[in-house]
């Protein structure tokens, strides 16, 4: 019953932060931007105006598809909340990034190939970082649920900070911000229009969105695991990432996939095997 | 209350996509202008996007000829209603010092309805932003 409870209200107040996250977002980059930025609410502005757009679609699967992925990350959060494991998580949400990448190649816009093309690359470069981090979890904490692992009894951040960093190149790809933005094409219009998601429009790019705010929320769940210790550290901890984040997407220029393969891989997974050695060995 | 919801939020994130069939850049420029530090529309919620399957408010700068008018129909029709058509420039509003070339059909109007008549050689960024508000009122319109 308690796990129910717990479900349901993961999925009911994620997209609320999610959306509220991506408001304080477009502020703080309008500031370091020296200029005044939209209101606080604005994602909940756009989304609502796109729920009140025509459908316009071009097949079957792109509705279905961006229904499948809002349906996946709402439960790998609700998952999330309930305590569940860190495998199953882990599967769902990527059902929801495939899925994602299924309904931009439905359509022959080159757009839409080639900015899900990318997507596959970019999902190709961040699970095997995700489920390393997990099986790092796991190796301090003998545990992939994470009932159990919020009753390990000091910070994970000690032991895994490297993972951290880790966890971080995940993040920022997966929150598709500057030196990994070019699936979406988020600011960079001339490139690619909005590469994956050119073809979705009206309701449908407003569940994609709503997706995404569900998907922020579930790896700033992740990153909330390594300092589940205080609550305040817990929140110091996520709100210090997102702003590197932002101040990262806000001082980096756009680079290509290919760079990104090399350098997340090769960084990734030194940080990873040094994290991972230092632990077995200390 | 959705519903309400949902009408209110459309004059608060109008997002623009600007065509520019030949126009001199004089406009292009007074328009993304707009989008600088300086004006800063995003405050108002308006994101330029370059894709009429997103957009709200198609900004039209130049004179329309017997070459881009088709162009211009197909991104015209793209775009998802409720949608809203704005002209700047001489040149937008009725071809300008080009209106009797024998390749300028005139304004835009001759070839997708336009909502907003923007003037100016080139438009103010003061005038293009208060040409995007007017045709809010549009969208204010379809509350009903």
């Amino acid at each position: 019953m308690k796990t129910i409870i717990l479900i349901i209200l993961g999925i009911v107040i994620a997209p609320v932060l999610g959306g509220l996250i991506a408001g304080l977002d477009r502020r703080v980059t309008a500031r370091l931007q020296s200029r005044f930025g939209p209101p606080l609410l604005q994602p909940f502005y756009d989304v609502a105006k796109l729920f009140g757009k025509d459908k316009v679609v071009s097949n079957f699967w792109q509705v279905f598809c961006s229904w499948v992925y809002l349906i996946a990350a709402a439960l790998s959060v609700g998952l999330l909340f309930a305590g569940s494991d860190l495998l199953l998580i882990f599967f769902v949400q990527a059902i929801g990034a495939v899925f994602l990448v299924m309904g931009g190649l439905s359509t022959p816009s080159p757009y839409s190939q080639v900015g899900s093309q990318r997507e596959l690359i970019q999902v190709l470069t961040y699970e095997p970082l995700l489920i390393l981090v997990f099986a790092s979890i796991f190796m301090v904490t003998g545990s992939f649920r994470i009932d159990e692992i919020l009753a390990y009894e000091q910070p994970l951040l000690i032991q895994l900070p490297l993972m951290f960093v880790v966890l971080g190149y995940a993040l920022t790809i997966k929150l598709r911000k500057s030196p990994f933005d070019f699936s979406t094409s988020h600011h960079g219009h001339q490139e690619l229009v909005k590469g994956m998601l050119t073809e979705f429009s009206g309701p449908y790019l407003g569940i994609i969105e709503i997706g995404h705010w569900y998907e922020t929320i579930f790896i700033l769940g992740i990153c909330a695991l390594f300092w589940h210790t205080s609550l305040v550290g817990c929140v110091l901890l996520i709100a210090s990432t997102y702003f590197a984040e932002l101040i990262i997407d806000n001082t980096m220029a756009r680079m290509t996939w290919r760079w990104m393969l090399k350098y997340v891989w090769s960084i990734g997974l030194a940080m990873s095997f040094v994290n991972l050695i230092w632990l077995y060995a200390g | 209350m959705f519903k309400k919801f949902i009408e209110n939020s459309r004059a608060k994130s109008p997002w623009i996509m600007h065509f520019d069939c030949g126009s001199c850049n004089g406009c292009d420029i007074e328009v993304l202008a707009c989008l600088t530090p300086l004006y800063d529309v995003e405050r108002f919620g308006v994101v330029n996007v370059g894709n009429p399957k997103h957009a709200d408010v198609l900004l039209v700068t130049g004179t329309v000829n017997h070459r881009n008018a088709k162009v211009l129909r197909n991104i015209y029709d793209q775009m998802p209603d409720p949608k809203g058509v704005i002209a700047i420039g001489a040149c937008g509003l009725s071809g300008g010092i080009f209106r009797e070339c024998y390749n300028v059909l005139g304004g835009i109007d001759k070839v997708i309805p336009v909502d907003v008549y923007v003037p100016g050689c080139p438009a103010k960024p003061e005038a293009i932003i208060d040409g995007v508000v007017t045709a809010l009122a549009k969208f204010e319109g379809l509350k009903g």
